[in-house]
């Protein structure tokens, strides 16, 4: 165990962490303030507000030794002995200085900044800053600038802490953007021609520390101190990036990643973070229809509920389990498709379980820090290929369960759905036509629901709570953050109706006793912590919570606690 | 504690007179403050006033909260930049913005929609004072009525509207007050 003294204050630290002064105060409950640095890129040391005074304990007499000039604390390594003073007169002075530095040129703009309120600039100034602006230079204005489909830059506003162009370098791997320019008249900018549009653009948004890289579509959209946090995962891939969605009176504003070490760092791709207009889609299902004569008539939930149990039971009752095919969707959480398999083999204990279909468009890609956007594009094939097997006499995939509807197997289908995409074609749809009966449940019409004699809404992973089981075998819980659109019903709500239960689906409940029934969950008994829990090899990091929430904001509870990189938890509703 | 505890000390009521019996003096004593008011009206100098034939007189139209206005620049263009700062401080959540890129070259963003129901505001000027660019004011219009509640929700036009109405008598605020301040306009930061 290595020693560190941080004003005064003696903590220790793991031998093997590798902690920067900032990392190690930070354990220490002091806070350091830094702009340029950040955990994930590599250490520049140019913005000079980290700049602390550090010195060596001798350990054996105990006499300290300082270094006489500041020194950046992001890029001094905290090791056994480090003494640490951050708050004498000298790096006080220094951090005021740094402020009015930077504030010198900068607009002012606030009113009309989309990032004021989750400004670091804003946030320092209150604790660094002078009180009153001592040189009357009047910084000059540029209009909005866009660098890409994603990104709008405004290059009066930045301070040249160069951490976007760090990411395109280090993570994306692309390197689009670079500083033009010296001195005073530095800028980020991109080559004519050459705009920042690779799959992780996004990212330079959220790092930016002030107003300078702002999202595009979210620009003007929303003030952030309107918008209320949940976690969520992101459905979009079977990496399953931890996010946060950002809400205001039941409308999705933004998504930004959640740090995650063991599972997207502090990233996400720009598929996850825009491409989510079916939540919002018109044509969502919103209403169960049956068909009746050749014509749709919508039905009410509780006779929907019976009619479920007609069309899929009546199949069982009157062939054999085994020519019910219950196909649990990748999209389904793992509470539910425990729900569903259970109501299955309720009807009959050999009814066919299948895995829905698993969408694969194109291959994994990898980028230059080990991100990768899988080419699997479903976030809990895992999760419901362990219920299956689990609960399933004779456990089948897609293709597996359309041979067997074209032999005449199978006659009869319960179908959930929830793909965000187009998921199946006309030709494959048609192999249901001949079905005795098919219920699908989905969240968008397919050709599947209009051959379907019962269509039951579904809801999007935004809507509900439930846990997702991504390709290493990582399990993460996410939480609902839009009511369900229109008469759709939480997927999980309509399977426990099925079931027969009373009241109110919960989703931790039932990860209880899924936890208690299917041993590959058994490790979900007490909940699943934000940075998930890993189902196959049984090992992952547990990042301190001072670890969390420094990719983009801290808190706005940090003055208060002492610390700007504490864990932005989710308020209560 | 006991009725008859030795720290209890009981009092009586006075007694009344017999004109008190009788309810004369408030009698009287109300009817002399009825008569004082009744003849310093007919003498002209009392408190009625014949509204809204005479309108009322304020002491300082500066500081009174009546009807919301949007003011406009040199340009005649709305004022606002969209901040939502006024809409962040309302306490009744009655206004309602949206804001988007401006179509001018040297403006960054301004509302595309901003409406203020009139029904429910509270007339407390918290939007005039969060207000960053002292875009949104309140008017000394105070008798503001609508035959519908429709007709009380006031879109961008008709808050800009009132401005172009009151521009003449109240002109902008911040100028005025700066002035009165002794101060030149602008410099109030």
């Amino acid at each position: 165990m290595a020693t560190i003294t941080v004003d005064g204050k003696e903590i220790e630290i793991g031998d093997n962490e590798r902690l920067n002064v900032i990392q190690a105060a930070d354990r220490a409950g002091v806070s350091i303030p830094f702009y340029c640095w950040h955990p994930g890129l590599s250490v520049v040391a140019s913005c000079r507000m980290c700049l602390v005074e550090t010195g060596t304990k001798n350990k054996e007499t105990g006499e300290i030794s300082m270094v006489p000039k500041l020194v950046p604390a992001c890029q001094t390594p905290a090791k056994d002995g480090t003494v640490v003073v951050t708050n004498s007169p000298k790096v006080k002075a220094n951090q005021n200085f740094v402020q009015e530095g930077i504030l010198l040129d900068h607009p002012v703009d606030c009113p009309i900044c989309d990032q004021a309120g989750e400004c670091w600039l804003q946030d320092y100034y209150f604790e660094f800053g002078h009180q009153e602006r001592r040189a009357d230079i009047h910084p000059f204005t540029s209009k909005r600038r866009e660098l890409g489909p994603h990104v709008s830059l405004f290059a009066d506003r930045c301070v040249m802490c160069s951490r976007c162009v760090r990411f395109t370098r280090e993570v994306s791997g692309e390197g689009e953007l670079m500083v033009i320019d010296r001195g005073s008249h530095a800028e980020i900018d991109v080559f004519p021609g050459f705009p920042i549009d690779n799959k992780m653009s996004g990212n330079v948004n959220d790092i930016c520390p002030v107003g300078a890289l702002c999202s595009t579509d979210f620009l003007y959209e929303q003030r952030v101190w309107f918008l209320e946090a949940q976690n969520s995962v992101c459905t979009k891939c079977s990496t399953g990036c931890a996010t946060q969605m950002h809400v205001n009176q039941n409308q999705l504003y933004r998504i930004q990643p959640r740090f995650n070490p063991n599972a997207n760092d502090w990233w996400m791709c720009d598929a996850g973070r825009y491409e989510n207009q079916f939540v919002t889609a018109p044509e969502r299902l919103d209403g169960v229809v049956i068909r009746r004569n050749n014509a749709w008539e919508p039905l009410d939930w509780p006779h929907a509920i019976r009619e479920v149990y007609n069309h899929v039971a009546d199949v069982a009752l009157n062939h054999g389990g085994s020519h019910l095919a219950v196909v649990l969707s990748p999209f389904l959480s793992c509470e539910e498709a425990y729900l569903l398999a259970s109501y299955a083999v309720s009807i009959l204990s050999d009814v066919t379980l299948v895995v829905g279909k698993i969408p694969v468009v194109g291959h994994d890609e990898k980028f230059k820090s080990g991100f990768t956007i899988r080419a699997e594009k479903c976030p809990n094939r895992r999760g419901v290929e362990e219920i299956v097997k689990h609960f399933g006499k004779q456990p089948l995939d897609w293709d597996g369960m359309l041979a067997k509807i074209a032999t005449g197997e199978i006659k009869g289908a319960y179908v959930t759905g929830g793909y965000g995409d187009p998921w199946i074609d006309d030709a494959e749809a048609a192999k249901f036509e001949h079905l005795e009966s098919l219920v699908v449940q989905d969240i968008l019409p397919s050709p599947l629901a209009r051959r379907a004699k019962l269509v039951l809404p579904g809801v999007t992973a935004f809507e509900k709570d439930g846990s997702y089981v991504n390709h290493a075998g990582l399990i993460q819980s996410a939480s609902w953050g839009l009511r369900p659109h229109g008469g759709a019903h939480v997927d999980g709500q309509t399977f426990s109706d099925l079931l027969g239960r009373r009241g109110i689906y919960n989703a931790a409940d039932v990860l209880k006793e899924l936890a208690a029934k299917v041993p590959f969950f058994a490790r979900c008994t007490d909940g699943v912590p934000p940075a998930g829990l890993n189902l196959v090899t049984g090992q992952e990091k547990h990042p301190l919570t001072t670890e969390l929430g420094t990719v983009t904001h801290p808190t706005p509870t940090f003055r208060s606690e002492g610390s700007r990189m504490l864990e932005v938890e989710t308020p209560t509703r | 504690m006991q009725p008859d505890d030795k720290s209890i000390k009981w009092v009586r009521e006075p007694q009344l007179g017999i004109a008190g019996r009788m309810y004369l003096t408030p009698l009287f004593d109300g009817l002399a403050t009825t008569a004082k008011h009744f003849f310093s009206t007919v003498k002209g100098d009392g408190f009625t006033r014949q509204f809204p034939e005479e309108r009322p007189e304020f002491g300082n139209p500066l500081i009174y909260r009546g009807v919301h206005r949007l003011n406009k620049d040199d340009e005649g263009r709305v004022k606002c930049v969209a901040c939502f700062l006024c809409a962040t401080a309302c306490p009744a959540h009655c206004i309602d913005i949206v804001g988007t890129e401006a179509p001018w070259k040297d403006r960054e963003k301004y509302p595309q929609s901003f409406v203020i129901d009139e029904l429910r505001c509270i007339f407390c000027g918290m939007c005039e004072e969060a207000c960053p660019v002292d875009a949104i004011e309140l008017t000394s219009l105070f008798d503001l009525t609508g035959a519908s509640r429709e007709e009380m929700i006031f879109d961008k036009e008709k808050l800009l509207s009132v401005y172009d109405m009151t521009v003449e008598a109240e002109p902008m605020k911040s100028k005025s007050m700066a002035e009165a301040a002794g101060q030149p306009a602008g410099k109030g930061h």
